[in-house]
């Protein structure tokens, strides 16, 4: 089970993770984890690494145990690198990084990133494609030179190959003479079935956000009532020791009840954080990965139609070499095939896009009502939890306030 | 006491919470017929219950109509008794909050004698002043309001009457009952507003004046000595004109002092150079008593910077400690008061913010048709819990409301600790008038020995000094009759001051753990309903936890 598999500092209750199978079994099994967050380094170049624990018994893999030092970024690289190659597959989102500068260390920060990357990373590995990755093998792993070196080299634009760059002017190209030819509007697929698709995921994109920023007001809120009460509890002791006897007892105990139902409250505000507001963090990150993937899918069709009408126009030359036998004739049908072949790859590109997404919306779909039916689980048994405190604490209060107002 | 799990269907729950609404709504208005038990705030307090099980002998008698619902209802635990006792604690604004095991006969008048005195103001209308006093154009308008009393007090010639008042009549009455109760800790009247008249007029300001008159009033029959004065009588019997003596204006006091004063200054041979015994059971006020005012101010200043200690002190100690005491009770209750506020405004938005989580996670569950089917029952689950959840909120809604009401109390010991302030101001006056008069009579003593020295060196006496020697000596004797009239006083407040704080003590000792019960008792059973209801929504999602 998973649970075993997480990190010391995990805790109950982080970020669901997809099932897995036992270690045990014959079947084969990749899990991971990520663990013990350490701060490496000194002023403005300091960074924070992570160990990664791979177990395993995929062949491709060298042993059964495997331990390596990680960072953000090279979890940021895995994640290029996968939505490079696996396009049509959802791949599951990074934390993002952090903006402002004095959070970078806090604690919490650290353990929420150390535990979205630990979801982040079994996710893939339990995917059934993802998993067979090399990048993913080489992510788990490479030493730390190999690692490095890999890194540096997708970054920036010297990483993309030629070809990549041959696309982008061609890019570039296609929507300049568009816009100048009056084309406005991009190639877009008319499938029905695909505009719902895209509707739900955008409407559910701003539904997600909604609900993540009240998670957010709902973990202030605790955090302001657990502070209110604490100072409520210091004023009314006070009173207690300047009104003396019974009376004065009362509101001491009174005092000392709230202070403690406001260390409750804080705690249980901390809880509502992890398993309530990031989860739901969670999951507007996954869509704006799905998001990315539309995009793919669009560039794929697009190029798909452009090579199509390529090819129309080369059709229409050859046949006018072909009719006045000139010798360009051979090299236009080499590019002919060329751009044959071509169409071809672009088809076959865009249908497995197609192919993917469709498993990977029921996949989503079907992970979405387990993670948010499980979010909402941890937040009703908080919320049970605080209430039956509290419940005990002003419980246990009245028999002293009892005997107190009778002597 | 088990906690009874009170796990109805939804329906059951939903009815409930409409039911506890729709009462909490019902039963803000005044209720004439409430508020005459002296030991009952204007809020429910749920231990009505515990008192029907812990301790049935001290149930009041209070002559509220609406007690006889407590009969009805069966011992349960804390979450049924707050909840079912909010259905009738509304209704009936039942209000024994303590076991005052001995119905002490000092502040309960009713439980003890069965006697009540119930006020309610109402009808506010605008009346226009006949006699062109104002100075104001087009003023001269003002409200009345009906003032209603039931009482069976023997003072009263009669059980049931009305008047009509408006709030000058309710400045002087205060200004009536704070010269002639000195040294008792008089409720503080409702603020006389500086403002328009055309704000006067408005309906939210009538109503404001309208609720606080009420409350003052009520207030004022509470109290054990006052609710008999003649005063209070008067005002609420006698129709008509009130037949108070008005303060008055200040123009004819300063005329009247003016005049008096040369001969006060300069005419030592007039004898009402001398204080008036009678009025030497009033605080000096402006204008007549110019002179004494002077006389006083001196004397608290030599009190203050003079190297002679006066010659009566404050010698109480116990008054001193109890005192200062007070001082510090008062910074930490405006402290408590203070962070009251602040608790209810931060739960007030704790609440808001708590509603809008399950319609947006409602949002959330929505699916494609077509897809898992796993995903359409969730969407349903989802509804259920979202309900659940506003229920949950609804009452932590009414608790909360409930809670701020409760604590309206502790508010209102600040005002209680203004009178008391009053109280020892009335207390260290009549203290300086005596300190003054002692002084006056060592001052003139000395003056007499002075010239009966001068007088006897000359034989056969000096005709003019032996009658000044006379005069002198008559000025002495009115001086010490007014000295022990002013010394009567200043005991009579001291003995007033003793009793008013035995009174407040005792009733500060009641109310405030009235209060506590109520806010913990509260407290607990809602918590306990919350976490049967959260423990309900966490078993139907259980099925997510399970298969992670």
């Amino acid at each position: 089970m998973i649970t075993t598999q997480r990190s010391m500092n995990g805790g109950g209750g982080g970020l669901q993770s997809p099932r897995s199978n036992p270690p045990n079994s014959s079947s084969p099994y990749l899990t991971v984890s990520v663990t013990d967050p350490a701060k490496m380094g000194n002023g403005v170049q300091a960074y924070i690494s992570y160990k990664v624990i791979t177990k395993t018994n995929f062949p491709e893999y060298q042993g059964p145990e495997k331990i390596v030092i990680r960072r953000y970024t090279d979890f940021v690289w895995l994640r290029d690198r996968l939505f490079e190659k696996y396009k049509g597959i959802f791949i599951p989102p990074l934390p993002e990084k952090s903006t402002v500068e004095k959070f970078r260390f806090s604690a919490e920060f650290i353990e929420m990133r150390r535990q979205a990357l630990d979801t982040f990373v079994n996710r893939i590995a339990l995917h059934h494609e993802l998993q067979q990755s090399d990048d993913l093998r080489i992510f788990l792993e490479a030493d730390e030179q190999t690692m490095e070196r890999a890194r540096s080299q997708e970054t920036g634009y010297f990483k993309k190959k030629p070809s990549d760059l041959m696309q982008i002017f061609r890019d570039v190209q296609s929507k300049v003479s568009d816009v100048v030819l009056g084309k406005e509007k991009p190639v877009e697929e008319t499938n029905p079935e695909y505009e719902k698709l895209k509707r739900y995921i955008f409407e559910l994109e701003d539904h997600l956000g909604e609900a993540q920023k009240h998670a957010y007001r709902l973990v202030k809120r605790h955090r302001e009532l657990g502070q209110s009460l604490a100072e409520f509890g210091k004023a009314i002791k006070l009173l207690g020791a300047c009104e003396g006897d019974a009376l004065g007892n009362a509101f001491s105990e009174l005092g000392a009840k709230s202070e403690m139902l406001s260390i409750k409250l804080q705690r249980e505000a901390h809880h509502l954080l992890m398993n309530f507001e990031e989860p739901l963090k969670d999951y507007v990150r996954a869509v704006q990965s799905i998001k990315g993937t539309i995009a793919e899918r669009a560039n794929a069709f697009r190029q798909q139609c452009e090579l199509a009408e390529t090819i129309k126009l080369k059709e229409i030359d050859l046949n006018k070499l072909r009719l006045i036998r000139s010798e360009k004739m051979l090299d236009a049908e080499h590019e002919y095939e060329e751009l044959k072949a071509d169409a071809e790859d672009a088809t076959r590109r865009f249908e497995t896009i197609v192919r993917l997404m469709n498993e990977e919306i029921v996949r989503f779909q079907d992970q979405k009502t387990q993670d948010m039916g499980l979010a909402f689980h941890e937040f009703a048994k908080g919320q049970a939890r605080l209430s039956n405190g509290i419940a005990d604490a002003w419980r246990s209060l009245l028999p002293k306030l009892e005997s107190l107002s009778a002597s | 006491m088990e906690f009874e799990n009170n796990q109805g269907a939804l329906e059951e729950e939903e009815s409930q919470m409409e039911s506890l609404i729709l009462n909490d709504n019902t039963n803000n208005g005044g209720d004439p017929l409430s508020n005459g038990h002296p030991l009952s705030p204007p809020a429910e307090i749920p231990t009505s219950h515990d008192h029907t099980v812990n301790d049935p002998l001290s149930m009041t008698s209070s002559p509220n109509p609406n007690s006889s619902f407590n009969s009805f209802l069966e011992p349960p635990s804390y979450a049924d008794a707050v909840f079912r006792s909010f259905d009738d604690g509304h209704n009936s604004n039942n209000n024994k909050i303590v076991s005052t095991s001995s119905a002490s006969a000092t502040s309960s008048s009713a439980s003890s004698s069965g006697e009540y005195l119930k006020i309610s103001v109402t009808d506010p209308q605008k009346s226009q002043d006949v006699v062109g006093n104002s100075l104001v154009p087009g003023g001269g308008s003002y409200v009345t309001y009906l003032i209603a009393t039931w009482t069976n007090l023997p003072e009263f010639n009669g059980t049931e009457f009305s008047v009509r008042r408006r709030f000058k009549d309710v400045v002087t009455l205060s200004d009536r009952l704070s010269e002639a109760y000195r040294g008792y800790f008089i409720p503080l009247r409702p603020d006389k507003s500086v403002v328009e008249s055309q704000v006067m007029q408005k309906h939210e300001f009538v109503e404001n004046r309208r609720v606080a008159l009420e409350k003052y009033l009520r207030k004022l029959a509470e109290h054990p000595v006052i609710k008999r004065s003649e005063e209070l009588r008067v005002f609420l019997q006698v129709q008509g004109k009130l037949p108070l003596v008005k303060t008055t204006d200040v123009a004819s006091r300063m005329l009247d002092g003016a005049v008096k004063l040369p001969k006060q200054l300069f005419g030592e041979s007039v004898v009402s150079a001398a204080v008036d015994p009678s009025e030497v059971v009033q605080p000096a006020k402006g204008g007549r008593d110019l002179l004494r005012l002077f006389k006083e101010l001196r004397q608290s200043v030599t009190n203050d910077w003079g190297g002679a200690k006066p010659l009566v002190v404050e010698e109480d100690k116990e008054f001193l400690d109890k005192r200062k005491k007070l001082q510090d009770f008062e910074t930490e209750l405006t402290n408590v008061s203070q962070q009251c506020i602040t608790l209810s405004e931060i739960n007030d938005n704790f609440l808001v913010d708590s509603r809008l989580v399950p319609r947006e996670l409602k949002k959330i569950s929505s699916s494609l048709p077509k897809q898992a089917r796993s995903a359409v029952v969730t969407n349903v689950e989802c509804c259920a819990i979202c309900l659940r959840i506003q229920y949950i909120l609804e009452t932590h809604c009414i608790i909360a409301s409930s809670n701020k009401r409760r604590m309206d109390k502790l508010h209102e010991y600040l005002g209680v600790m203004l009178a008391v302030n009053n109280a020892y101001a009335d207390r260290s006056n009549a203290l300086l008038t005596v300190q003054t008069l002692l002084s006056e009579l060592s001052n003139l003593n000395s003056r007499i020995e002075k010239l009966e020295a001068a007088a006897s060196k000359i034989f056969g006496g000096d005709r003019s000094r032996v009658r000044k020697i006379e005069e002198l000596k008559e000025t002495m004797k009115v001086t010490e009759d007014a000295k022990s009239c002013a010394v009567k006083e200043y005991e009579r407040i001291k003995e007033n001051n003793k009793n008013e704080l035995e009174r407040l003590d005792k009733e500060r000792h009641d109310d405030f753990f009235g209060m506590l019960k109520g806010f913990v008792v509260n407290q607990a059973g809602y918590a306990e309903k919350m976490a049967s209801v959260w423990e309900t929504v966490a078993k139907e999602t259980s099925g997510y936890a399970k298969s992670s």
